[in-house]
């Protein structure tokens, strides 16, 4: 949410940039790569077998859902590694 | 490989693990603390990052000065244990890697503790219904660690549902967030709610800040015109791409959709929760027995099946923070007394906070456990696998099928809790459904029972001897 209207008052984060699927996106030192990407307002970033949208569901790293490619590497937990400047994001995993 | 050898190794940097530690280090033993997250505090105190520090972090939270006074402690964070190995009379060696979330050039260290704490938690337990599946739903847990530790809200409108106090808060966290919350729906009905929190009167006297806690939620959700509704449920989930609505109707004592009350309701997020399951993988793997329950049985100081090894917190049975706090300091002084016997023991008061503390637990369940008629609300074609994408139909055509009552035999045939995650999120919902369409399993056993603790790459661990860290 806006920091201003925070009332957390969250102190002052870097900017982070990541390369998702090949277009910068912004983000802030800290956030993990789902909050990355739902900060950016993707909601949904992987594709089932048969076809069907998913993202984040558990937020704790159990469901597997939010996998993506970091880095080259594939079936890293989105909701559980934090985003570094300059990662490359691929959420096209699944050809 | 030369393992590391602390007196007491606590997994698991929650309320449990940090006050088991904090114990431990008090009555002089020398303690390894390591979580496998980036930062200390487990889900319950999770919270911006050092990167980002807020200045008013208490505004989320609840005991957010317990946790100031136990996160000085040194803990190695972005551990993950990955294989425990037993030994017959003494704690298993603990196999760890140190490094980002599965990664794939971590650092291996290996820990051969005299004693050790386990206190890795619980995750959610989320029952499945029509459109679960559909991005924009949620477990509760995801939008609470989405809002207390990145500032995001997981919606602009959303449904926070299940059953459970633990909505409560997740709504106090969203509202908190810039998200609009149209409704906290709790299955159960006034009626069970008001028994079981008014039953034993006096009981509740000693847990009194904790009915007090629960009470200035109901208080916040009035003041931000949050209707709190019991007997409702979230039956279905609509959208085709992302969740833009969701059926409500109300439920009878049972759970089962009471016909014809279904109204839809436009939103973008829908946040649920039915329950905890005790985080029982490393327990299972170092060869500690459950409860009928599924948590770690203990004895009254914490001490599990395996010699040398203790539990505490979520994984020995749900109980909330107050009560994992608790155990956490028995079970890290009987940790720290068995390493050491010279050093002190366990006072008549601490064992007494955690007594009081668990029939605080028992009212819990029986004011908010799961009952049966849920299954009422589910269609021939709901997922109940995520991974696999296994339905309610399949599950029970595959009963039907094979007229097998096996459990194993059952998840082999319909694939069901096979997938990525390993039935954690399924599992229970599984046993449950084969449990009814079989008229009872018989191998009806947890799902818990795997041989690796977490996942690893194999490459990682073939690359690996270079990466180890010198003991």
């Amino acid at each position: 949410m806006n920091p201003r209207q925070d009332p957390v008052r969250p102190g002052p984060a870097s900017p982070i940039t990541v390369i998702v699927d090949g277009s910068a996106v912004r983000g802030l030192a800290g956030q993990t790569v789902a909050g990355v990407l739902l900060a950016a307002g993707r909601l949904a970033w992987r594709t089932t077998r048969s076809g069907r949208p998913r993202g984040v569901f558990c937020g704790i790293g159990v469901c597997h859902d939010c996998l993506v490619t970091v880095n080259g590497l594939a079936d890293v937990r989105a909701c559980q590694r934090r985003a570094a400047d300059g990662d490359t994001v691929s959420t096209e995993d699944e050809a | 490989m030369s393992a590391e050898t602390p007196d007491v190794l606590v997994v698991g940097a929650g309320p449990a693990g940090l006050a088991a530690a904090d114990a431990a280090r008090r009555a002089g033993a020398r303690v390894v603390l390591l979580d496998a997250a980036g930062d200390a505090g487990g889900q319950y105190w999770r919270h911006l990052p050092a990167s980002r520090p807020a200045a008013a972090e208490r505004v989320l939270h609840h005991g957010w000065d317990r946790f100031a006074a136990l996160r000085g402690q040194e803990v190695l964070t972005d551990a993950q244990v990955w294989l425990a190995e037993r030994h017959d009379d003494r704690p298993p060696t603990l196999h760890v890697l140190v490094g980002p979330a599965d990664g794939s050039d971590r650092v291996r260290r290996t820990f051969a503790p005299t004693t050790l704490v386990l206190a890795t938690g619980a995750y959610e337990r989320t029952l499945p219904f029509p459109g679960w599946d559909l991005p924009g739903v949620f477990t509760a847990g995801a939008a609470q660690a989405l809002a207390k530790a990145e500032r995001i809200a997981v919606g602009r409108r959303v449904v926070v549902a299940g059953a459970g106090p633990f909505l409560l808060p997740v709504a106090a966290s969203l509202v908190r967030t810039g998200a609009q919350v149209l409704g906290v729906l709790e299955a159960n009905g006034w009626r069970r709610l008001a028994r079981a929190w008014s039953a034993r009167p006096a009981e509740l006297l000693s847990t009194r800040h904790k009915a007090g806690e629960l009470a200035g939620y109901v208080r916040d959700l009035a003041r931000h015109r949050i209707p709190y509704r019991t007997g409702t449920a979230v039956v279905a989930a609509h959208g085709t791409d992302r969740v833009t609505s969701v059926t409500v109707a109300r439920l009878d004592a049972d759970w089962a959709p009471v016909m014809g009350s279904e109204r839809r309701v436009p939103a973008d997020a829908v946040c649920v929760s039915h329950g905890f399951v005790p985080r029982t993988e490393l327990a299972v793997s170092a060869g500690c027995r459950l409860t009928r329950d599924g948590g770690v049985r203990t004895d009254e100081n914490g001490l599990t099946s395996v010699p040398g090894v203790y539990a505490a917190g979520e994984i020995t049975g749900i109980g909330g923070a107050d009560l994992a706090l608790a155990e956490g300091v028995v079970a890290g002084l009987a940790a720290a007394a068995a390493a050491d016997p010279a050093g002190g023991g366990i006072s008549a008061g601490q064992r007494r906070d955690r007594t009081v503390n668990q029939r605080f637990a028992a009212r819990l369940e029986a004011a908010h456990g799961i009952r049966p008629g849920w299954v009422g609300w589910l269609a021939d074609d709901t997922v109940i696998c995520r991974c696999e994408e296994v339905t309610a139909g399949d599950l029970r055509a595959g009963a039907a099928a094979t007229g097998s009552r096996g459990l194993r035999s059952l998840k082999l045939s319909t694939r069901a809790g096979l997938g990525v995650c390993q039935g954690r999120v399924c599992g229970r919902t599984v046993e449950d459904l084969l449990n009814r369409h079989t008229g009872g399993l018989l191998d009806a056993g947890r799902t818990e029972t795997r041989p690796l603790a977490a996942f690893v790459r194999l490459g990682e661990l073939a690359a690996g001897a270079d990466k180890e860290e010198p003991a």
